[in-house]
C-alpha cells in the first residue's frame, strides 16, 4: 500500500514540482540506483566496498569520452558501452579484491578507486581535473524514430524513474534466484558455503561485477543529466556518501537503499539551507540514526509491527 | 586398499614446531563407520580438517576413488562427494532450517544462470532438502529460524545440511557434542543407518556411542595413530588402555571415564 503510494507520488511528481525539484528528484533516483548497486555487495554478499564510486565514474566517463564533439551521442549505443566498461573494470578489480576479507577488503577497494581517480585526474586521457563538458545531450533515436527527448528534464525524469524501477525489480528477482540466495549464504557464513561445495570466489566476483555494472548505469545517467563529468565522480567522498545512504536506509533491503538515497539528499538540502556548517548537522544526524536505529530506515516497518501491532513471530 | 573409497597416506600437519597430525594412514570404505578416538589435543579435528580440505596438509596424500585430491580446495572436495559436519555448529543462523538445507542441496544444482527463476520454486532441490531434514529428524522444524532451534536441534541441522549435499563420504566431527541423552540416542540410530550406504569418518568423545556404531576404530594420541582395528581389538589392546583408557582395565571404568569427558553444551 505504502509502496503504491510512493510509486504514484514519484510518477506524478513532475506535474506538481518546479523544474528545480524535478531535476533534484532525478538526481536522487540516480543515487538510488547507485545505492542499490552497492547494496548487492554490502547487504547481500557481505562485501563492504569503499571504492564503489570508481565504477560510477567509469560509467559517467564512458559517456563523456564516447560523445562526439560536434553531434549528439546515441543513447542506445553509449549506454550499453558504459555498462560494459563499468562491468569490465569491476571484473578486473574484483579478480584481485574479492580474495581479501573484512577491513582489508575496505582498504583495497579504496586503493583501487583512488587509482581510477588519478587516472582520470592526472592523464590526458581523462582530460584532467576539469573533466569533460558535453556539447550535446544524447539522443534516444532508433533509426529515424525518437521516443523521448533527453534534453527535456521531464523526459529525463521518467527515463531515470523507469531505470530505477527496472533495477529494483531485476535485483528483487535476482536475489530470490539460486544465484542470489547463494550470495546471501556467503554473507551469512562464507566458510560453510565453501564447505558445502560453493566456489565462493566466483560467486563474489560475479556479484562484484554486477554491482559495478549497475553503478556504471547510475554514473552514465548522472553524466546524461548534467552534461559533464569530472574526477570528483570517482572520489572517495562519493564512495563514502553512497555507503552512508545504505547505512541510513538499512543494508540488505532494496527499499532501504532507495529510502537512504532520498533521506540523505533531503537532509543535505535541508541542512545546507539552514547553515553553511550543514555537514556537522548531517554527520550528527547520521550518528544518532546509527545509535537509535541500527537497522536503518528499512527496520522501521518491522519495529512498527512489533511495537504497535504486536507480532512476536517476526525475527 | 584397493576397495577403499578414501585413503590417506603419511598424512601430516605441522603448526610451527608442533606435529598436530603425524603420518596418519587410514582407509574409509562404503558401508563402514570408521571412528577416531583420542584424548583432547590428539589431532582428531585436525585430521578431519585435512581430509575435508579446511587445512592444507604439510605432507602426505589423500586419494579419493583413486584420484589424488591432496591439493583440492574444500568446495571441490564437497562437490566430488566428501561432506563434513562441524564440531562447533556452523550453520546459517538467520535462515530457516529448511533454507539451510535447501542452500546445501542447491550446491549440487547451482543453476547460477537461472537468474529469473525463484530458487524456492525449484522442486528437485527443495525435495532433497526435505529428505535431509526428515532423515535428521527435523521434518517438523523446517520453518523455524535456525538460530532459534535448541542446541540439539542445531546439531541435527548440522548433519541434515551435510546429507542434503548427497555425499558418499561423511566426515563427522563430534555430532553428539552437547546433546541430551535422548537426542544422542536418536543420533546414534541415524549414524547406524547412514553407515549402511556411506563411508563415514567419525570423531567422537562419547565412547559408548563409538563402541555401539563403529566398524573400525583408530586411536590417536599426540597426533599419531596408536592403534587401529576392530572395536574388540581396540578394547583388548594393552597399549590403548595404558595410553588412553587409563591403567584400570575394566570396561565399566573406561566407559565411565569417557562419559565424563563428553562435552557439555
Amino acid at each position: 500500500m505504502a509502496l503504491l503510494a510512493a510509486l504514484a507520488l514519484l510518477a506524478l511528481f513532475p506535474f506538481a514540482g518546479t523544474t528545480f525539484y524535478t531535476e533534484l528528484v532525478t538526481k536522487v533516483m540516480i543515487l538510488a540506483i547507485f545505492a542499490l548497486s552497492l547494496d548487492v555487495l554490502v547487504g547481500y554478499t557481505g562485501l563492504v566496498s569503499f571504492g564503489h564510486a570508481a565504477f560510477y565514474g567509469v560509467g559517467a566517463y564512458a559517456l563523456g569520452l564516447l560523445a562526439p564533439k560536434y553531434e549528439a551521442a546515441n543513447l542506445w549505443l553509449t549506454l550499453p558501452a558504459a555498462l560494459a566498461f563499468a562491468a569490465l573494470s569491476a571484473l578486473v578489480v574484483g579478480a584481485f579484491v574479492v580474495r581479501v576479507k573484512g577491513i582489508y577488503f575496505i582498504m583495497v577497494t579504496l586503493a583501487f578507486a583512488q587509482m581510477f581517480y588519478f587516472v582520470f585526474h592526472d592523464t590526458k586521457f581523462g582530460r584532467g581535473s576539469d573533466g569533460i563538458s558535453m556539447n550535446f545531450k544524447p539522443v534516444a533515436a532508433i533509426g529515424g524514430f525518437t521516443p523521448f527527448d533527453l534534453a527535456n528534464a521531464t523526459h529525463v525524469y521518467y527515463f531515470v524513474l523507469a531505470a530505477m524501477l527496472l533495477v529494483f525489480v531485476f535485483l528483487r528477482v535476482l536475489l530470490n534466484s539460486a544465484f542470489g540466495r547463494a550470495l546471501q549464504g556467503i554473507r551469512s557464513n562464507e566458510h560453510r558455503m565453501r564447505s558445502l561445495g560453493y566456489p565462493v570466489y566466483w560467486y563474489k566476483l560475479a556479484s562484484f561485477t554486477l554491482a559495478g555494472a549497475l553503478a556504471g548505469l547510475a554514473g552514465y545517467l548522472s553524466a546524461l543529466q548534467f552534461g559533464f563529468v569530472n574526477p570528483e565522480l570517482l572520489s572517495w567522498h562519493q564512495s563514502g556518501n553512497v555507503l552512508l545512504m545504505l547505512i541510513l536506509g538499512g543494508t540488505g533491503s532494496l527499499y532501504g537503499a532507495v529510502a537512504g538515497a532520498f533521506v540523505f539528499v533531503a537532509l543535505q538540502e535541508i541542512f545546507s539551507s539552514v547553515t553553511t556548517h550543514w555537514q556537522l548537522l548531517l554527520g550528527g544526524t547520521i550518528i544518532l540514526l546509527v545509535i537509535f536505529l541500527p537497522g536503518g530506515l528499512a527496520s522501521l516497518g518491522g519495529l512498527f509491527k512489533r511495537t504497535v501491532v504486536g507480532d512476536p513471530d517476526d525475527e | 586398499m584397493s576397495d577403499a573409497i578414501l585413503a590417506t597416506r603419511g598424512l601430516s600437519r605441522r603448526f610451527g614446531g608442533l606435529m598436530a597430525v603425524g603420518d596418519v594412514a587410514l582407509e574409509l570404505h562404503t558401508g563402514r563407520l570408521h571412528a577416531v578416538l583420542g584424548p583432547n589435543g590428539a589431532g582428531k579435528t585436525t585430521l578431519i580438517n585435512l581430509v575435508s580440505g579446511d587445512l592444507p596438509a604439510s605432507a602426505g596424500s589423500i586419494h579419493y576413488k583413486g584420484e589424488d585430491i591432496t591439493r583440492y580446495s574444500p568446495d571441490r572436495r564437497s562437490r566430488i562427494g566428501i561432506g563434513r559436519s562441524y564440531q562447533k555448529t556452523n550453520i546459517f543462523p538467520g535462515f530457516t532450517a529448511f533454507e539451510n538445507c535447501r542452500l546445501a542441496a542447491q550446491s549440487r544444482a547451482p543453476r547460477v544462470l537461472h537468474v529469473f527463476a525463484d530458487a524456492a520454486a525449484y522442486r528437485p532441490v527443495c525435495q532433497a532438502a526435505e529428505r535431509a531434514l526428515d532423515a535428521a529428524g527435523l521434518a517438523a522444524r523446517g520453518d523455524r529460524v535456525a538460530s532459534t532451534l535448541s542446541h540439539g536441534e542445531q546439531r541435527q541441522l548440522e548433519i541434515a545440511m551435510v546429507l542434503a549435499t548427497a555425499p558418499e563420504v561423511l566426515l563427522l566431527d563430534e555430532p553428539l557434542a552437547g546433546m541430551g541423552a535422548e537426542e544422542a540416542q536418536r543420533m546414534v540410530a541415524l549414524l547406524k543407518s547412514l553407515a549402511r550406504e556411506h563411508a563415514i569418518l567419525l570423531v567422537e568423545h562419547d565412547m559408548d556411542a563409538v563402541f555401539a556404531v563403529a566398524d573400525v576404530i583408530t586411536v590417536m594420541v599426540n597426533g599419531q595413530v596408536l592403534e587401529s582395528g576392530a572395536p574388540a581389538q581396540i578394547h583388548a589392546s594393552p597399549a590403548v588402555r595404558r595410553a588412553y583408557l587409563g591403567e584400570d582395565d575394566t570396561r565399566d571404568a573406561a566407559a565411565a571415564g569417557a562419559t565424563g569427558s563428553r562435552k557439555g553444551p
